[in-house]
């Protein structure tokens, strides 16, 4: 809502200047978005009459003109605008004069005439964004004035950025009112005495759906004169809040919209067809709206028809075929009411939003109708003239909301706001909002006014109480009830900790869209079926992730573009799966390493991390469970991953994420250079922690015995490790890996691991004899079940 | 004889302790203890020649060779701690090394500066006694809008700019449908903040399609608007560290009454006026309101007998004033240029 100070000053005039009115209206909900000057700085701009026009001697399209100015001799000035005419009142920049955009008005010469200043356009005052011609200026414009004075044009133009729920708020009228009652000032506003009718000459109009439009108001003018120019002040008035001028019409329409909101129409009457029915749109109706729209319309419409054709898309726009043009000169005005929830959304759902449609949705004044037509009979009379017919009222009474009377008790307000009120202050804030309050022995019984769509229950009057009051005055308070303090388990594993491990890892997070590309959503999880936004903002960003790693890998390509060669990334978030149970949306974490092991230093050479690196990590946060040893990887595939390169991690035999190499393909695929190494985890897994529990700490000490065993290529590391721990339950402590060979002076197809075995006893030293009978019993194990011998 | 010995022993000794005093190293000083003190030494071998001595002379002999053993001893342990000392210092010196020299391994990476925002926001509000509840992103237009009290065709709905995957499904616009989901799955008392993100179709200089939210929610049967001031006020005085003015203006959302956005006194200027502030010298940081009766209906929580506020924040934007960073867009690009800035 837009609008202008002076406009509003008419109306109420309180003493406070604009910043301080600004803040006002902020503070009282009504946020003020922007106040800008009704014109850019200009000086010496004076009100010129042009006695006489003659052609330029030697430029067909520039005239000599002589302006009296209302001192001494007329001035002669060149003027190229084609609209210059004998007789007209303009604007004149005198020589010496500054325009918008620091342009200074000189004597000068054009062809070889001498000019003395400039007739100006709107456009160059900064009145219009462009313009045809120079700015005329209507016949009583006082010669010699000072334009800026004359037209008022020291004025703001307030914009106010209006909630919902405030449509009584979308006029100067409903500004003023809330202005009137911040300041306790009393509120002006135009009086409005009914036009007499001249004839007797109306339409019938038949409101065929009640319930969404109860009241329909109309008034035929005849016999306007559609060539006249709309006066220069309305232009004004209109162009500080924001509408353009159209016609004589459309702008009284627009005038009365904007000073009392209510939306009004005008249609040629000539192209009516007999009466007026308010009704739902019927099956295969089409209507040609005034912006040019061809619309299908559906049956949930509601339109203004005449006898054969709907001729309006109703509270939104008119049609065209019945629109007020340059040969109108009969008219039909519209004043309707229209229930919010006929118009909500409609308009969207035909591409359209206008001024109309965003008052009705949100709530015109149901008694504002019969005020509206005769505001604009006047102004309609007084600018076009014509002869008015008797208003034609039609009202379901019925339908028409209601503001039912509620109930306001006076302690539910000191509870609600924190802040004991006296009845006395209630009940004047009451009274100055125009709310109808009968006291009762609780509190109130309150009528809101009708223009009021927004208090509904007890607690939107309590609201309306605070806000007048000041929420800046209500207390501030620390007297919260007493809480019990919910406590998580002890075991329970914290993301928080988990993410902070990483980080202390080298890990960087990232945050990345949860909707990502489905060329790299399918290159990484192809098998998957995916979310689809149904209005994506692009392409790129169009289907749900099913992993962290579109986004990891994404991220990773961003920053190797930008010279950053090692990076080690992780995130956590919510991935999107759909299954045979529906959608899941699961907590996931997921990680991507690449480039060097460590940062380059010197005393090292430079690493690339491997696959052993980001196990390192992954076992780094499985081991913040606590239990470690129920965690497991197994190798396995992956649609993403090097098919040798990738593990299984299960937590007792199900399922918790997975971890590999990057598929050289697809690094190439997505032009990464060297190896991405890549894990991903369920979060809900690893959430169940288990508590520490104390086991006595043997007083003897431990032994250690290393072997070195050859076993086949494919016998996998843990393979031997479980083998040993199930040949030696008892003692065995830890088993240490401590070399890995294969090559020279070994067999092919064979490989030697090299294995400290570490055993104590609980209850005594061992002797030479135990640890010999053990080591024994776990090589003739190791034997039998891989296939394992002593390495020489 | 005596005098034999007696000569001898202070030649012996003279002869000591300047091979002693010659020393030049720990292993020679070692050499001569052995020659003159150990099991075959010199000194050892006079002791040992005392019984051939006349008894009455034996007494004196033998004090001699052992004041004599003694001085040689003191002057070995005297050599001895000089040249440990002069090895030390050697050694130290060999030693030194370049401490400015970078250290070696691996450093610590960082938290997303949203993260890190958004812990600490938990925490605060955590000491208040807020639990930390989370809801799903993928949302039913019910959570989202009806049951907030935002109908379809309600004028806010279309301030929402929602992504949808269908007429029914979509990404939620705000942290609020979760005050729905844990009303409707705990009764009162209740008091939790549910951080999260939330998305909007829509993307420019100063908004990404997705960002971040906390919501609050506290529910009672005494809770006021004062109330709700205080907590607040507790919570930016503590985010931002310092003593802030704070203003409630009031302002809309369907599923509060009273409703309030909360600004700040700008953070950057003062409250003098400045570019981010757009020369208001406020900051618009968050809304809040009580909980409006029609939301309670909903999830079956009697609206006479409870009270309620809420509240939600935009975490991004409570970053941006508390670490500087000017540009929304910079959240989400992942530069580690920009993310090593918060380690």
């Amino acid at each position: 809502m837009r609008f202008s100070e002076a406009w509003l000053r008419e109306w109420v005039n309180p003493p406070v200047d604009t910043r301080q009115l600004a803040d006002q209206l902020s503070m009282a909900g009504l946020e003020v978005d922007s106040v800008e000057p009704a014109a850019p700085a200009f000086s010496g701009v004076r009100v010129g009459w042009v006695r006489a026009v003659a052609p330029h001697p030697d430029a067909e399209k520039l005239r000599v003109c002589r302006v009296d100015l209302d001192e001494g001799e007329p001035l002669q000035i060149i003027c190229g605008a084609a609209n210059v005419a004998e007789g007209m009142k303009v604007p004149v920049a005198t020589v010496g004069a500054c325009l918008p955009g620091d342009v200074k008005i000189k004597k000068a010469k054009l062809r070889g005439v001498e000019s003395s200043g400039m007739i100006c356009s709107a456009k160059e005052l900064g009145l219009a964004e462009s313009s045809d011609g120079i700015l005329p200026l209507p016949g009583d414009a006082p010669v010699g004035e000072d334009l800026r004075v004359w037209m008022a044009l020291d004025d703001q133009c307030i914009e106010v950025d209006l909630t919902p729920d405030r449509g009584d708020c979308l006029s100067v009228a409903g500004i003023a009112r809330e202005v009137a009652v911040i300041n306790r000032t009393p509120l002006r506003a135009p009086t409005i005495p009914p036009v007499e009718p001249s004839h007797d000459g109306g339409l019938d109009v038949h409101l065929m759906a009640p319930a969404a439009c109860p009241r329909y108001v109309c008034r035929v003018i005849r016999n306007i004169d559609p060539s006249v120019a709309t006066p220069l002040w309305m232009q004004e008035r209109l162009r500080r809040g924001g509408i353009r001028t159209i016609s004589p019409v459309v702008d009284v329409t627009n005038y009365v919209l904007l000073e009392l909101g209510q939306p009004m129409h005008g249609f040629d009457l000539a192209k009516l067809d007999g009466e007026i029915r308010v009704r739902m749109a019927a099956p295969g109706e089409r209507i040609a709206l005034l912006n040019g729209d061809d619309l299908d319309l559906r049956q949930d419409t509601l339109v203004i028809a005449d006898a054969r054709k709907p001729v309006a898309l109703a509270g939104i726009m008119g049609g065209a075929e019945t629109a007020v043009g340059p040969e109108t000169r009969d008219i039909l005005l519209e004043s309707a009411f229209f229930a919010p929830l006929a118009i909500s959304g409609k308009a969207r759902t035909y591409g359209l939003h206008t001024d109309s449609s965003h008052r009705f949705e949100r709530g015109v004044d149901p008694r504002l109708q019969d005020r509206a037509v005769e505001r604009a009979t006047r102004l309609l009379l007084d600018v076009v003239g014509g002869e008015p017919g008797p208003v034609v009222e039609k009202v379901a009474g019925d339908e028409l909301p209601e503001r039912p009377a509620l109930r306001l008790r006076q302690t539910r307000i000191a509870q609600v706001l924190g802040l004991e009120l006296s009845a006395d202050t209630i009940a004047d804030i009451l009274n100055r909002l125009g709310m109808d309050a009968l006291p009762t022995e609780e509190g109130w019984l309150v009528t809101p006014p009708s223009a009021r769509f927004d208090l509904l229950h007890e607690v939107d009057l309590i609201a309306d109480i605070g806000r007048i009051y000041g929420y800046n005055r209500i207390p501030v308070s620390h007297g919260s009830s007493a809480f019990v303090t919910r406590s998580t388990p002890e075991a329970e594993l914290d993301l928080d900790r988990v993410r902070l491990a990483l980080v202390d890892r080298g890990f960087r997070e990232v945050i990345t869209y949860s909707f990502v590309s489905p060329e790299i959503q399918a290159l990484v999880d192809p098998d998957r079926d995916v979310l689809r936004l149904s209005n994506p903002l692009s392409g790129d960003l169009s289907v749900m992730r099913t992993s962290l790693w579109p986004g990891l890998l994404q991220t990773a390509r961003y920053n190797q573009a930008r010279q950053q060669e090692r990076v080690r990334i992780f995130e956590s978030g919510l991935r999107f799966r759909l299954g045979p149970d529906g959608l899941q949306q699961g907590p996931g974490l997921g990680g991507l390493i690449l480039g060097g092991a460590d940062p380059e230093q010197w005393g090292q050479k430079v690493r690339m991390a491997d696959f052993f690196d980001l196990k390192a990590d992954v076992e780094a946060l499985l081991a913040l469970t606590g239990s470690p040893g129920c965690f497991r990887f197994v190798p396995g595939s992956h649609p993403a991953l090097h098919p040798g390169q990738t593990a299984r991690v299960q937590r007792d035999g199900n399922p918790v994420g997975v971890l590999g190499m990057l598929h050289p393909s697809l690094s190439k695929r997505l032009d990464l250079s060297g190896n991405a190494f890549l894990f991903e985890l369920d979060i809900e897994p690893l959430r169940h922690g288990v508590l520490p529990r104390f086991a006595p700490i043997s007083r003897f000490p431990s032994i250690r015995r290393d072997i070195a065993i050859l076993v086949d290529e494919a016998v996998t590391f843990s393979a031997v490790a479980d083998c040993i721990r199930s040949a030696e339950t008892d003692l065995l402590r830890e088993v240490v890996l401590f070399d890995l060979y294969a090559g020279e002076n070994i067999e092919s197809g064979r490989k030697s691991f090299a294995l400290g075995l570490i055993l104590q006893a609980s209850s005594q030293t061992l002797t030479e004899e135990v640890i010999e009978d053990s080591v024994g019993r776990i090589l003739s194990r190791l034997a039998s079940q891989l296939g394992a011998r002593l390495r020489d | 004889m005596a005098e034999q010995i007696g000569l001898g022993i202070e030649g012996l000794q003279d002869a000591a302790i300047n091979a002693i005093a010659t020393a030049p190293d720990l292993v020679t000083l070692d050499q001569v203890r052995v020659r003159y003190l150990g099991k075959s030494g010199e000194l050892t071998a006079l002791l040992k020649r005392l019984g051939t001595l006349p008894a009455d002379e034996r007494p004196a002999a033998g004090q001699q060779i052992n004041q004599a053993k003694v001085a040689v001893q003191t002057a070995i342990d005297t050599r001895k701690g000089v040249l440990e000392e002069a090895s030390l210092a050697a050694r130290l010196a060999g030693e030194r090394i370049d401490v400015t020299l970078p250290g070696r391994g691996r450093t610590a990476g960082g938290l997303h500066p949203v993260t890190r925002a958004l812990r600490r926001i938990e925490r605060l509000f955590g000491n208040a006694g807020f639990s930390v509840v989370e809801g799903p992103e993928v949302e039913d237009a019910y959570h989202n809008f009806e049951a907030l009290n935002i109908p379809e065709h309600h004028p806010a709905r279309a301030m929402h700019d929602t992504f949808y995957f269908d007429a029914d499904l979509l990404l939620r616009t705000h942290t609020s449908p979760v005050q729905i989901r844990v009303m409707e799955e705990q009764a009162p008392p209740l008091k939790v903040i549910a951080p999260g993100r939330v998305y909007r179709c829509d993307s420019d200089l100063t908004h990404t399609p997705m960002f971040h939210q906390v919501e609050g929610l506290l529910v009672d049967e005494q809770v006021s608007f004062a109330d709700l001031k205080g907590v607040l006020y507790d919570f930016l005085r503590d985010f931002f560290e310092r003593d802030l003015e704070l203003r409630f203006r009031p302002s809309y959302f369907p599923f509060t009454e009273p409703s309030a956005e909360v600004d700040i006194q700008c953070v950057i200027c003062g409250g003098s006026g400045c570019r981010v502030c757009k020369q208001t010298g406020w900051l618009e940081v968050l809304g809040c309101g009580m909980v409006y009766p029609e939301v309670f209906r909903h999830v079956g929580i009697d609206p006479d007998r409870y009270l309620g506020y809420a509240f939600g924040m935009g975490v991004e934007r409570l970053a941006m004033l508390r670490y500087g960073i000017d540009d929304i867009r910079l959240y989400f690009e992942n530069d580690l240029r920009f993310l090593r800035q918060f380690t």
